[in-house]
């Protein structure tokens, strides 16, 4: 769905799975390249820019942290906690804080779409922690592959995370 | 209209838009999504007048391929891996009875040990079946080749294979164009038989041929492979007219101009290769590339044209012919016989590892400064070889090789590179 929104943006995208180890309760990795131009390269993302993480219980058990760019890189958690609960906080010491951010996304699926699929207001989330996707992007992404009650509880779910994640950015700016 | 969507899924639209007439499909995968594409939109009505066949293995999915192709209907499967092998008696039989099916491969390795990641042994194993076998690139082209397949297959009454890299295509996201039914028309126009079982004009289709005429019946079928050559370059260029993109051909070079030292490969990893090829050029060294579109017929004269003036060429192949080496390698050598180019084959990304740019530029430096051996494999951890053959030296029950090298690695989550 990310790279359906950078479509409907207008950029180039590639969205692919780490494969075979998708099943429910296994750890999966998931990858996506943005770019203006045409993407050719086909070999896994090992240095991402960006990384959104849906599921905080798995941090201590994949080395999903590694190659991380730094200090300029961005990271999203789905979490009610802060980096320094998560253990975090070494790790992100030296990066630049405002790329730093949490989301309660499984809180923010269930209020809004009645199950805990955290994957739709992350991505509200990174749309606004990255500027690259806009909301209006998400939500068409959004109902280009679910319709009805589905489509509009995800859209909601996004657009909250979208706002919550801009006041945080705004609260990093002032602090 | 311009679209992101799953590789799958591009490929169902494509198929659906040649108006098939019969689909039958086993699922396995990377495959499944594109049969389970097509099983919708044939539910739903957007694909009409065609029959989807669920059916109890790829033996019989073949088999029923066989059976429509042969009464005269426009037939479509998809396999993969292990399924491939599965119907390979049949996948004979298709080509050596002259029925233009096409089939996707959403190539993936074979076992034993099981592994359903991507490489390209699945299809190459059928190398010599008869089939035509083309690769795309991307996923557009996926979509492109199957439509320019039924034409192919069609014109010359021969089955086509679409090969694309399971997962790597089939599971990735990326923009498409996808064509009107009114261009697949003008491209493609309903399917007439050079053969076909008709109650009204009844025919056999299967004789049994001796030694007598055999050898004749098998040449008429390298025959038109051969002609295929011709045609293959024609349907691309018709293809161009109608849909205003280059697609398909027997072979696509990347900068080869001055090139002395040329890359061939086939499928996805071209565009990987590609990339580390602009880095290379923009450190000034001589150096392109060569995809292969038509791998069987094999484009030699092509293939030649392309790399005559190269000093050495990097043959890099998903694939390996256990006991010799390269298998894409031995016909470029054919290609290249008696010129002074040598010839190095990189055997890459087997059973899903991934193939990297900085492993890819590491190992055509190597080649350009005669570094490397005649048939390398690309990062292979030496290490664990060595320890497999280490024990295997001073023990005699050694146990199962797969076990081993797994124990000695320890419990890995799919690694990628």
């Amino acid at each position: 769905m990310l790279s359906i929104a950078a479509f409907l943006g207008g950029r180039n995208a590639q969205a692919f799975p780490s494969f075979g180890s998708e099943r429910t309760g296994a750890p999966v990795v998931a990858f996506c390249r943005l770019d203006d131009k045409e993407i050719r390269l086909r070999e896994p993302i090992m240095q991402p820019d960006a990384l959104i993480i849906q599921d905080a219980t798995l941090l201590h058990q994949v080395d999903v942290l590694s190659g991380l760019k730094r200090p300029e890189g961005y990271i999203l958690i789905n979490t009610n906690k802060t980096f320094e609960q998560l253990g975090l906080g070494e790790f992100v010491s030296g990066m630049m804080s405002g790329r730093l951010l949490t989301i309660p996304a499984t809180e923010l699926s269930i209020k809004h779409v009645g199950r805990a699929v955290p994957n739709v207001p992350l991505l509200g989330g990174f749309a606004a922690a990255s500027g690259l996707i806009s909301l209006d992007a998400v939500i068409a992404a959004i109902k280009e592959k679910f319709s009805g009650k589905v489509a509009d509880g995800n859209a909601a779910a996004a657009t909250e995370a979208y706002k919550t994640v801009i006041a945080k950015m705004e609260e990093a700016r002032h602090a | 209209m311009l679209k992101q969507c799953e590789g799958s899924h591009a490929v169902a639209e494509a198929v659906a838009l040649c108006r098939p007439e019969v689909i039958c499909a086993y699922p396995i995968s990377p495959q499944t999504h594109i049969v389970e594409g097509l099983g919708e939109m044939v539910k739903s009505g957007e694909v009409k007048n065609c029959e989807f066949i669920n059916v109890e293995s790829e033996f019989a999915a073949m088999s029923v391929a066989i059976g429509s192709s042969a009464v005269g209907a426009r037939t479509y499967t998809a396999t993969a891996s292990q399924g491939l092998l599965f119907m390979a008696e049949a996948v004979y039989n298709a080509s050596g009875l002259g029925l233009p099916i096409v089939m996707t491969v959403a190539n993936r390795a074979i076992g034993a040990p099981i592994n359903i990641w991507n490489d390209h042994s699945d299809s190459m194993s059928q190398r010599d079946c008869g089939w035509m076998q083309i690769f795309a690139e991307n996923n557009q082209e996926a979509l492109d080749l199957h439509i320019q397949a039924f034409k192919l297959a069609e014109e010359l009454s021969l089955p086509v294979m679409v090969c694309m890299d399971g997962f790597i295509l089939t599971h990735a996201y990326e923009r498409v164009d996808v064509p009107t039914q009114e261009q697949v028309d003008a491209f493609l126009p309903p399917y007439v038989p050079r053969q076909s079982l008709d109650p009204s004009d009844p025919v056999s289709i299967g004789a049994m041929v001796g030694p007598e005429v055999f050898s004749e019946v098998r040449y008429l079928a390298h025959a038109k492979q051969l002609q295929a050559l011709d045609l293959i370059p024609r349907i691309a260029a018709d293809f161009k007219t109608i849909f205003g993109r280059d697609s398909g051909g027997l072979v696509r070079p990347y900068c080869l101009e001055d090139a002395d030292t040329v890359v061939i490969a086939l499928g996805s990893v071209l565009g990987t290769i590609k990339d580390t090829v602009d880095e290379m050029r923009a450190e000034g060294h001589k150096i392109g590339v060569l995809g292969i579109v038509s791998f069987r017929p094999f484009p030699l004269a092509a293939v030649r044209d392309a790399v005559q003036h190269a000093k050495r060429v990097i043959v890099l192949e998903k694939s390996l012919a256990i006991g010799i080496g390269g298998i894409v390698a031995t016909d470029v050598r054919m290609a290249i016989d008696r010129m002074p180019i040598k010839v190095h084959t990189v055997v890459a990304g087997l059973g899903g590892r991934a193939i990297t740019k900085s492993s890819l530029n590491r190992v055509f430096h190597q080649a350009i400064h005669d570094q490397i051996e005649p048939v390398h494999f690309l990062d292979l951890d030496w290490s664990k070889v060595n320890r497999v053959l280490e024990r295997e030296r001073h023990q005699r029950r050694t146990g199962p090789i797969a076990e081993n090298i797994l124990r000695d690695v320890g419990v890995v989550a799919a690694k990628l590179a």
